[in-house]
């Protein structure tokens, strides 16, 4: 039902007026207590369809607690979160999923003994028509025809789709999570620190994933560290410090050095002193 | 929020940066170990890696070869017809014991009371049987009855075992060896470890008839009719896909929306009916129910799963491959007796067949698994 639901989103012709459209997710004086301690404060922005949006900050600052809000594993105390103009509270991270906010987790969330088409299809397994399908027999075939093209549209190429997953490179693999999200018709692709564990070539790849996955439309919300990646990926850089949105910056008109003054308190100084 | 850091913090942060790097590219390294030249094993394990490497086994399947060679040439027997009967009726009870546990070794966990449950559901069902012979059914409906009451025993404690294990969260090993004692109590107390003797004719029938001029015992067609249901469904089907993943990576079938409780539960169940399938099984090749059936029968029946390729961490194993194990299993057994070799040898060549079978498992994930 989601899939029909998005898949006529994306089919609307709006490719001229992408500013009169409402953002794919918005946040509206989003606030998070547990108890006395503030792990968020009235932190407010939106994302827009085919944007990569890079979210940087200390540990500590609030990443975490944000994301989880947005992929519905969390709810906000204060504040609003509208997907499309719509105002929603997830109850669930399915919930959130259900709306097209697919997460890539950290951990990928792969089954490493079945093979790379069958955890593309995790839950939504596609069963044979007819009597065999009742009984739970599952259409192979249509699952690795349809496995093998949405891993395509990722630019990735793996060793094989009926490899299993644990025989995959970091950075299939990180494919195969990203092909398991947009998959779906999915409205926005949120990335937990996806270089986490990654070597140089696999943070390569990553980031041409996340090229071919705005170039579908689908915006990214990108969770990172890696700043040399975060700098060559992202449109826009979201900096949190202490649970606050300090910062919001053009990737296109500032630096390294910049971003790293306001992940670390100093820009908020000078901005003081000025 | 404006705090006394001054922008000259940079070079710590740039330090931070750089231990980063650092880090990443050690997990790298790990994580591609087998890409590398530097880490080529030997020639030897290279072999030993691809002979494991087949799951399900070939190499399994290799030593199923030479045990029935080896065989073969010490004793003429061993490929004849009265061999061949006995060993596939033989191997009856831990084909059925074994194709549960397959599943239940798939999602990670273990059943070690599937022997005792063996044991309770038929010498259960044998009791009502007995009992009823004494009214006026009709011995058939009677037949029917005890089968009923066996799958149903096994599929109650395979549901309790299923709700320790998931509700509880207690270790499935723990959970199966608390109702492997309490089947085994209860199998004695119900007759008070006599046999049952007085059962239809329809047991008789079933567990002594064999087809194809003496060479298939029925028995063993019905093993082989659940092994291949079994085959069917863990590797066609969403319920086996399930199975696996469950076993791979729980958390990620949790994020997926899989129901892993239900799937658990559902799994020990399984075992259990197929453990009271085998229950009547056996009552049927002895035509009697004795308090001694299925004792020991789990150690057997993991062994046979795991030398057909399965791993206790769960994610991995093949019907095609437990069988073959059961057959290994089961060879070594009635060939030592062809061989006149000491029946106490029998464990001692199974324990050696089965440690052979965890080594090269272990193998396996060092070489195969990136």
């Amino acid at each position: 039902m989601s899939e029909n639901r998005s898949q006529a989103n994306l089919a609307s012709p709006d490719a001229s007026g992408v500013g009169a459209d409402p953002p794919i997710v918005e946040l509206r004086n989003v606030g998070k207590h547990y108890g006395r301690i503030t792990a968020l404060k009235h932190v407010s922005f939106s994302i827009r369809k085919g944007e990569v949006v890079a979210l940087v900050g200390d540990n500590g600052a609030g990443k975490s607690t944000l994301v989880n809000i947005i992929a519905g594993a969390l709810a906000p105390s204060v504040g609003e979160l509208l997907i499309e103009g719509e105002p929603m509270r997830f109850r669930s991270a399915n919930e959130a999923r259900q709306m097209g906010i697919e997460t890539v987790y950290q951990d990928l969330a792969l089954a490493n003994d079945v093979p790379a088409w069958a955890n593309l299809f995790l839950g939504r397994e596609i069963k044979r028509r007819g009597p065999l399908g009742a009984l739970g027999w599952l259409d192979k075939k249509a699952m690795i025809g349809a496995a093998d093209e949405a891993l395509g549209r990722t630019k990735i190429r793996i060793k094989s789709i009926e490899a299993k997953c644990g025989a995959l490179s970091g950075g299939q693999r990180q494919a195969v999570a990203v092909a398991r999200a947009i998959n779906w018709g999915s409205r926005m692709l949120l990335m937990d620190e996806p270089t986490a564990a990654l070597g140089v070539e696999q943070q390569h790849q990553v980031g041409v994933l996340i090229q071919a996955v705005r170039e579908e439309g689908t915006p990214v919300l990108l969770v990172s560290h890696n700043l040399p990646q975060v700098m060559a990926v992202s449109d826009r850089i979201l900096v949190l410090f202490h649970g606050h949105l300090v910062k919001e910056l053009a990737t296109a008109r500032t630096t390294t050095d910049e971003v790293i003054k306001w992940i670390t308190g100093a820009g908020l100084v000078r901005q003081a002193a000025s | 929020m404006t705090t006394d850091q001054t922008p000259e913090t940079r070079p710590e942060d740039q330090a931070m940066e750089d231990i980063g790097a650092l880090l990443g590219e050690t997990n790298d390294d790990w994580s591609d170990a087998d890409d590398d030249a530097e880490r080529t094993p030997s020639n030897l394990m290279r072999l030993l890696g691809f002979l494991a490497k087949g799951e399900g086994g070939w190499w399994t399947f290799g030593v199923l070869v030479f045990i029935c060679v080896v065989f073969g040439v010490l004793a003429p027997d061993f490929f004849s017809r009265s061999n061949w009967v006995a060993t596939s009726e033989y191997a009856v009870e831990y084909l059925m014991l074994a194709l549960g546990e397959t599943f239940v070794i798939a999602t990670g966990g273990i059943d070690l009371a599937c022997g005792a449950v063996l044991g309770f559901s038929g010498m259960l069902s044998a009791v009502v049987m007995q009992s009823m012979l004494g009214g006026h059914a009709d011995t058939l409906l009677i037949t029917v009855v005890g089968v009923v009451v066996a799958i149903a025993t096994g599929a109650a404690i395979g549901l309790f075992n299923g709700f320790m294990v998931t509700k509880a969260k207690l270790t499935p090993f723990i959970v199966t060896l608390g109702t492997l004692g309490m089947a085994t109590g209860g199998t004695y107390l119900l007759d008070n470890g006599n046999q049952v003797s007085n059962l239809p004719p329809q047991i008789a029938t079933l567990g002594t008839t064999i087809w194809l001029s003496g060479w298939l015992p029925v028995i063993f067609v019905v093993a082989a009719v659940f092994a291949i249901g079994a085959s069917v469904l863990l590797s066609r089907t969403r319920f086996g896909m399930w199975t696996y993943v469950v076993g791979s990576n729980p958390l990620a079938a949790r994020r997926a929306g899989l129901k892993v409780d239900r799937h658990l539960i559902k799994v020990y169940m399984l075992s259990g009916m197929l453990a009271g399938v085998a229950g009547v099984l056996v009552t049927a090749r002895f035509t009697i129910a004795s308090p001694i059936a299925g004792a020991n029968d789990e150690l057997d029946a993991i062994a046979a799963v795991v030398i057909g390729g399965a791993s206790l961490f769960g994610g991995n194993g093949t019907i095609l491959g437990t069988t073959i194990g059961v057959f290994v299993v089961s060879i070594l057994v009635t060939g030592l007796v062809l061989v006149n070799v000491q029946p106490f040898w029998q464990q001692v060549a199974v324990g050696a067949v089965l440690l052979s079978a965890v080594m090269l498992d272990q193998l396996r994930r060092r070489l195969a698994v990136a």
